[in-house]
């Protein structure tokens, strides 16, 4: 396959960036996204110029550490991560404009790597449940349903990728936010930080400069882990139950 | 990424929850929600005007003599009036102060954007909503403030100048391009409020308050526009 790349270039956070063309050849429809910019970035070295920094770590789709705007999606037009994106759900001789993600709370490194250090402070505010150390509780004393746990565990499988940011017109966290809010809102564990949780987690986001939600949807269209849009309607009534509590 | 880029916001200490932008999408949604429970009970009055002259001009009158004694002259009607002013102001000033904060929140707008699994009514409520807004000033004005009749005949008789303004076709279009911004508001501003105040918490409640949204938006705005409609074509008469 023969590309033809528009790539945001930004040397530093406080540098003027642009958009870029490249052209790249012989790129093979099985290798995945980050794979066919790794062949660019070698051309690049072998031409002496800055190769393009990317995010990456574990290109199997589970640490959230690719991100990527590819033609205005995010990780791309699959539900999936940018390393799990293989070159086949393009077609030879297409033109692909890579931005990075666009927040104020995402501020751009370099080139397409952005700070996403705004989601750990989302996390040390209430992404956590207090317990006592020592030896592990005994595992059936505290039972919590099937359908209670799954439904946790699917909400768990938030990478932090930051997608639902990036897509979401309003620059809005609502979904990072309330997947964590509605895990561990969903665990006996998680019930005495409840309320406290839900009112950090939000003023934390607030204070980073994400946007306010209008339940537009943008964002779980985008999860590449599929997080469901009723996590904000979990959030929005914890934080309603957390003023009637008077937190 | 763990490599800060700028200085980086403290940790909020002592967070209040009704200072969140939660807290100003709750007061959104619910000062809507009063709008909507009002154009329902609005839309029912004005087909009255296919009763005829004195059926919509008597319904008119009892909405001012509703509750008398108990009620001076037009009491219910200033009653809901604060109501509704306090509720355009809420709505008004939530929708400026979350619009703001989101426009802060992408300084830098992407080259390409793919908006693809949004409905457009959710993209276009604010610019809807200021749509909106300059025509419930220009409707105040004609039918309530000003009683402004565009036709220049007399403006007493509350039937005579919804008659004569309808009659005008250009105003009738007007009415039209209204009634169809307040279905797109309608649309997603129900499914949205349902959202915000938490009852959206399954697919199936999903599906249900996307459809309330649907049968709102049609009900509301398609009752609405068969006044004018009627009129124009000649079945509405003086």
């Amino acid at each position: 396959m023969n590309l033809t790349l528009k790539i945001w270039r930004q040397p530093d956070p406080d540098a003027e960036g642009a958009v870029h063309t490249y052209e790249v050849s012989e790129i093979s429809e099985d290798m995945s996204f980050l794979e066919m910019l790794d062949v660019l970035n070698e051309d690049l070295n072998a031409k002496g110029e800055e190769p393009i920094a990317f995010d990456s770590d574990c290109r199997e789709g589970i640490c959230g550490m690719c991100s990527l705007m590819i033609n205005g999606s995010a990780h791309g037009p699959d539900v999936t991560t940018t390393c799990q994106l293989h070159m086949r759900s393009f077609s030879d001789g297409e033109t692909i404009t890579i931005e990075p993600w666009r927040s104020e709370a995402f501020p751009v490194v370099k080139d397409l790597v952005v700070d996403r250090s705004s989601f750990d402070r989302v996390i040390q505010q209430g992404g956590y449940i207090s317990a006592n150390t020592g030896s592990a509780p005994e595992a059936n004393s505290v039972p919590v349903g099937h359908d209670k746990a799954t439904r946790a565990f699917n909400m768990a499988t938030c990478i932090g990728c930051g997608a639902c940011v990036a897509s979401c017109p309003n620059g809005s966290a609502s979904l990072f936010v309330g997947a964590k809010v509605t895990q561990l809102g969903l665990l006996p564990q998680g019930q005495p930080e409840r309320d406290s949780r839900v009112v950090n987690m939000v003023a934390q986001a607030d204070e980073e400069g994400f946007g306010g939600c209008t339940n537009i949807g943008e964002c779980a269209a985008a999860c590449p882990k599929e997080i469901p849009l009723d996590v904000i309607s979990q959030l929005n009534k914890d934080l309603r139950t957390a003023i009637r509590h008077g937190y | 990424m763990a490599t800060p880029t700028k200085s980086a916001p403290a940790l909020v200490r002592n967070p209040q929850s009704t200072r969140s932008t939660i807290a100003l999408k709750l007061l959104m949604a619910s000062s809507g929600i009063i709008f909507v429970l009002f154009v329902l009970v609005h839309m029912y009055g004005n087909l009255k005007a296919f009763g005829g002259h004195d059926a919509f001009n008597e319904y008119a009158e009892h909405l001012r003599t509703f509750g008398e004694p108990m009620l001076p002259y037009a009491g219910l009607l200033w009653v809901i009036r604060v109501v509704l002013i306090v509720s355009l102001v809420t709505h008004v000033v939530t929708a400026v102060a979350l619009w703001r904060r989101s426009s802060h929140a992408r300084p830098v707008k992407y080259v390409a954007k793919k908006n693809g699994h949004s409905a457009l009514s959710s993209r276009t409520m604010r610019w809807g909503g200021l749509t909106l807004l300059v025509f419930i000033v220009w409707h105040l004005l004609n039918f309530t403030i000003g009683k402004v009749n565009p036709s220049g005949g007399a403006t007493g008789d509350p039937y005579n100048l919804l008659v004569d303004t309808f009659d005008l076709w250009w105003m009738t279009i007007i009415y039209l391009v209204a009634m169809a911004a307040l279905a797109m508001h309608l649309h997603h501003g129900t499914w949205s409020a349902a959202q915000t105040l938490g009852l959206t918490g399954t697919a199936r409640a999903r599906a249900r308050a996307k459809a309330l949204g649907w049968v709102l938006a049609v009900v509301i705005a398609g009752g609405f526009s068969l006044v004018p409609i009627f009129t124009v074509v000649g079945v509405i008469t003086k």
